[in-house]
């Protein structure tokens, strides 16, 4: 039976994680999150920049598994970042409990630039 | 209380003058008194489609310059005395109107029919300020594909800017065995992307080009037609009454489906 089953799935196959309908969407997902933010791609870059090095003060990421975009739903843009942490840089965090490069970039100068 | 509404996509080839002809014409037929207007100044096209062509004499170009009355430039329709046009300038550019003049003329047109639909040009420059300067409603048209539906986010969001705030989606050319094989955006993936109210959708259907072929629009033919009866729906939401969508759904019970069921896959 199985191999029945295994022989029409490869036949045809039902697609179900990357169809072209997947595809658009995700596309459109993106492309308008820019459009409608008018955020070039350069600013985003730098935000994206800006915002690593401050987490990175606190904890090491790991590179590979890095995602930052924006997507938007309803009408509502929002900036997506899944930042994987290696391990937690427990030093920095109890030596200064006010960092001083933290200025440069707070959590609201983020929102408001979205 | 006339209403004015722009029907407007972004992008070209959509399904802009199709829909302004079949929607102008149900309505007509339901008794109301429509005015079409072809704001697509250069490239008229709402004539053809209409069958209405070589009975074209003045235009909106010679009653804005006052050489012709208003009356004298709307064409009335031959089949359907509640339906009239008012053709665009074929040998003008759409920069030679501004958008206030665009809301003088619609504004007379508005008191004396029902329904005033502007078929706007494509592209978001002067012609197309010039359809919506008047509009109060808008229409956006798209079909379920990844440029269109961009265009359409885009125009969506110049409507807004231009406090037209009524704005519906009608979703052209849907085609619901692609859409059953993952091929295409569903009516409910196109809807979340802009996620503005859903006015129809018009599934895909060769009888549209026949149509257009012979200038009689959809809705007139009679033998009804998918889409002729999809405009027909669009037409009855449009006035207010609550229209259940086509079901448009493929049985997915499809040959390979079934023996997949059979052998006890899920």
């Amino acid at each position: 039976m199985t191999i029945i089953n295994d022989l029409l799935e490869r036949l045809f196959p039902r697609n179900e994680s990357h169809t072209s309908r997947d595809e658009v969407k995700l596309r459109l997902q993106q492309i308008l999150a820019q459009d409608r933010t008018d955020l070039p791609p350069d600013k985003l870059e730098a935000l994206r920049n800006e915002i690593l090095s401050i987490v990175s003060q606190y904890v090491e990421l790991d590179s590979e598994g890095l995602q930052f975009s924006l997507q938007c739903n309803q009408r509502v843009t929002s900036l997506i970042a899944n930042l994987p942490i290696r391990r937690v840089k427990h030093d920095t965090i109890v030596s200064s409990p006010t960092p001083e490069p933290q200025p440069q970039l707070g959590n609201t100068s983020i929102t408001d630039a979205l | 209380m006339s209403r004015v509404i722009v029907i407007t996509s972004g992008k070209g080839g959509v399904g802009k003058t199709t829909s302004t002809a079949n929607l102008g014409m149900a309505l007509a037929k339901r008794g109301r008194r429509v005015a079409v207007v072809d704001a697509d100044f250069g490239l008229r096209n709402l004539d053809l489609l209409l069958g209405l062509e070589n009975r074209v004499i003045y235009t909106a170009a010679e009653a804005l310059a006052g050489e012709c009355r208003l009356e004298q430039a709307l064409v009335k329709d031959k089949r359907q005395p509640n339906l009239v046009l008012l053709p665009a300038a074929q040998n003008r550019t759409k920069d030679s109107i501004t958008p206030d003049q665009m809301k003088k003329l619609m504004g007379v047109l508005a008191t004396k029919f029902d329904y005033v639909f502007i078929d706007s040009p494509a592209g978001i420059e002067m012609g197309f300020r010039n359809a919506i300067a008047a509009a109060t409603e808008a229409i956006v048209v798209t079909t379920p594909e990844i440029a269109a539906v961009r265009d359409a986010d885009r125009v969506v969001g110049l409507l807004e800017a231009h406090t037209v705030h009524n704005t519906h989606l009608l979703i052209n050319r849907l085609r619901p065995l692609m859409v059953a094989a993952n091929d295409m955006m569903s009516v409910e993936d196109v809807q979340e992307i802009l996620a503005i109210p859903l006015l129809g959708v018009i599934p895909d259907d060769e009888r549209v080009i026949v149509s257009t072929n012979r200038g009689e629009p959809l809705v007139l033919s009679e033998t009804p037609s998918i889409a002729g009866i999809a405009y027909d729906n669009v037409v009855r939401r449009l006035e207010g009454e609550t229209v259940e969508l086509l079901d448009f759904s493929v049985n997915s019970d499809s040959w390979v489906g079934r023996i997949k069921k059979f052998f006890g896959s899920k």
